[in-house]
């Protein structure tokens, strides 16, 4: 279904983008691919918004290249992406389902589509009832909700999400996230970018952090993880622990004792020996580290 | 123009109409007209004496001896009295509303001396009208009636400006071709103020609820500009319709009530066309400047006040109305008419007032032409620089360095 399959949703190389005399964007170069949910994290101020912005041909680079499905940037690139901007806009105003169907027409979709299109969106999160209301009328999260059916709208190939899940409450998260999953399903490339470490460690195939709007980490989400694997083991059990062999220390965690290695020592060499021990062990784990933790990590290492 | 600047334009073309402001301002000029014609009706209805259905009788007292006949007049009668005495009698017994003295000398000094009992401003026109009658038609008893009508009417005067040629010039000016550039220009003022106003207001809203960001991931900057700025003239073609369609209806019942004084409202058709051309070029100039000022402040407040600094120069044409009356053809007149800001108001203005020189025109519009293209694509590049910058208003610095690297 995917005509462009071998090709990427998104091409980035070397871009820069200064402000000011301050470069917020940095010699940055990555690639999405199609079928695939893609984290942009970094911290505040790393350069995300503008990145995104330049990936929409709202800001232009001053060096480097970025193409959408093959195609060099321009204002036709525009129409196959779909955008939910960290601040929200919508029309007041207007009501639901013309605000929808006026926001879709400009990107191209047919205003003969648009009315049945909406209105096949709204029934699917339950907002029906809603489609005559004026948007200053609904909830914030109701609102929100409409926002992102209206990024949707015209079937973009590629969907660049900030922060969708601010504001939201838990069951309309677990809505959004089903049409997530089912859009990439269906082959479109999703940008997340967000501060919620979790979403991203659940819906994320592969991540791209950035600082100081340089790269600082860029890969598949379990084999960055698996990179910062500290070389310890996590142990929560009952009873009496004995000595244990080839440990430089311990670092106890509430319920839990993390047991670091010195090196020469592999996890299963700690498992035998606490066979042999009178404990009943209730878990035991290689530590790999949170994706908040890598985040923190990094950044601390940046400063 | 694509498709997209065609949405744009309809968005904002139906989203203004449907302004209450837009209907209100839209509606409030034919109301006032008619009000003012309305009170027009009434006020001169009070003033004006009521049609006098009953003559007034007026008593004479004839000290020269030759006003006898035609004591007949339009609404007066005229009653001779062999003395003042008497006069006053009949006057005070009712039986005249008032009596007049012609003493001997009246011819050699014209005087003559009304007694009566109202307190009055001033003697009743049709009186006076009357009397005027009376006595001319008793001074010029010999003459034939023509001679007397014309005597009484003696100029209706008919003036008619020729042309290089010697033909007939086909604007005649005087009041009623002065008139209508005059209001021309006023109209063009309120255009300038309501649909800037609106431009304006609608860009600091959609940079408040940060639609901008979502427009501008899906057309480009100079669609946006274009649509809102031809979306918004059309609105504010509409309300000139309605403006001069309420103009065509109350200036013949103006005329109808008022005479003759808005009645010669013939306008030459190249007066009509400039006219036209100078109102459309006005109004892209200064809506495209709004534009800008729009993406460059952070609030529709600032924005008002930043676009006070360029509507000022529409006025100014206006505050020197009174100067180019005097003085249509003035260098200063001349550079106010090439100065693109000006220039609309200004030849307005003037056309009514003189003709203006061929060369002036045409410099004019081209001046006009070639500042708002340069506008355009300045203020493509300005609202694409600054439409996401919120908060903080760019430096005149930072505008010129965008202007230049966009």
């Amino acid at each position: 279904m995917n005509a462009n399959h071998e090709r990427h949703a998104v091409e980035v190389q070397d871009v820069t983008k200064s402000f000011n005399g301050r470069k917020v964007v940095d010699r940055l170069s990555f690639v999405v691919a199609p079928e695939e949910i893609f984290g942009l994290i970094g911290p505040n101020g790393a350069g995300k918004t503008t990145m995104i912005r330049m990936m929409m041909d709202i800001i232009r680079p001053d060096a480097g290249q970025v193409s959408i499905l093959g195609k060099k940037l321009g204002e036709g690139t525009k129409d196959v992406i779909g955008y939910l901007p960290e601040e929200r806009g919508m029309y007041r105003k207007m009501r639901v389902i013309d605000s929808m169907a006026y926001l879709a027409s400009l990107k191209g979709m047919d205003s003969k589509e648009t009315g049945e299109r909406a209105d096949e969106l709204l029934q699917r999160v339950g907002m029906a009832a809603h489609r005559a209301k004026k948007v200053e009328e609904l909830s914030r999260g109701m609102a929100q909700l409409v926002e992102f059916l209206t990024t949707i709208m015209h079937r973009p190939r590629l969907l660049i999400l900030d922060e969708p899940f601010a504001n939201l409450d838990p069951v309309n998260v677990e809505l959004m996230k089903e049409i997530i999953f089912d859009l990439k399903k269906q082959g479109q490339a999703i940008i997340l970018s967000t501060h919620r470490m979790n979403d991203v460690e659940e819906l994320c195939d592969r991540v791209l952090m950035i600082s100081g709007g340089q790269r600082v980490l860029y890969g598949g989400l379990a084999e960055i993880k698996s990179r910062f694997r500290s070389d310890s083991v996590i142990l929560e059990y009952g009873g009496e622990l004995g000595k244990i062999n080839g440990i430089s220390g311990t670092h106890q965690h509430g319920r839990y004792l993390e047991l670091i290695l010195d090196g020469k020592t592999s996890p299963r060499d700690i498992l035998n020996q606490l066979a042999g021990q009178p404990i009943t062990v209730s878990r035991f784990e290689i530590a790999t580290p949170s994706l908040q933790e890598i985040f923190l990590r990094v950044v601390k290492n940046g400063q | 123009m694509d498709s997209k600047t065609i949405l744009i334009l309809r968005h904002e073309f139906l989203q203004t109409v449907r302004r209450k402001s837009f209907i209100i301002m839209t509606l409030a000029f034919p109301l006032l007209a008619l009000l003012g014609l309305g009170i027009y009706q009434i006020v001169s209805g009070l003033t004006a004496p009521a049609p006098v259905s009953k003559t007034v009788s007026v008593g004479y007292v004839d000290g020269v001896g030759r006003f006898e006949q035609y004591t007949e007049q339009p609404g007066v009668k005229l009653v001779a009295y062999p003395s003042e005495e008497q006069a006053k009698a009949a006057m005070l017994a009712g039986s005249v509303d008032e009596y007049l003295v012609i003493p001997p000398d009246y011819v050699a000094t014209g005087k003559v001396v009304r007694y009566t009992q109202e307190q009055e401003l001033e003697a009743p026109g049709e009186v006076v009208a009357a009397l005027h009658s009376f006595l001319l038609d008793n001074l010029l008893e010999e003459q034939n009636p023509e001679i007397k009508a014309r005597a009484k009417a003696p100029l209706s005067l008919e003036a008619i400006r020729l042309d290089q040629t010697g033909n007939v010039a086909t604007n005649q000016g005087g009041f009623g071709a002065f008139i209508l550039p005059y209001l021309f220009s006023i109209l063009l003022i309120m255009a300038i103020f309501s649909s800037s106003g609106f431009l304006l207001q609608g860009l600091g809203e959609e940079k408040q609820n940060r639609v901008m960001e979502i427009l501008l991931s899906s057309v480009s900057a100079r669609q946006l500009l274009t649509g809102k700025v031809l979306g918004l003239g059309a609105a504010g073609m509409v309300q000139m319709a309605v403006w001069i369609a309420t103009i065509g209806v109350v200036a013949p019942m103006a005329s109808a009530m008022i005479g003759d004084l808005l009645g010669t409202l013939k306008v030459p058709p190249s007066m009509l066309v400039l006219g036209i051309v100078y109102f459309i070029l006005g109004y892209l100039l200064y809506a495209i400047l709004m534009a800008g000022v729009g993406a460059i402040s952070t609030t529709p407040q600032e924005g008002q006040q930043l676009s006070t600094l360029f509507t000022m120069f529409a006025v100014i044409p206006l505050w020197a109305s009174a100067f180019l009356i005097e003085n249509p053809g003035h260098a200063v007149a001349v550079v106010l008419s090439l100065f693109p800001l000006t220039a609309p108001i200004t030849v307005m203005v003037r056309l009514g007032l003189a003709e203006i020189p061929a060369w002036q025109l045409a410099a004019s519009i081209a001046l006009l032409v070639a500042f708002i293209i340069a506008l355009l694509l300045v203020a493509a590049k300005v609202f694409r620089a600054f439409l996401l910058m919120y908060g903080k208003r760019p430096g005149l610095k930072q505008i010129l360095k965008a202007m230049r690297e966009a």
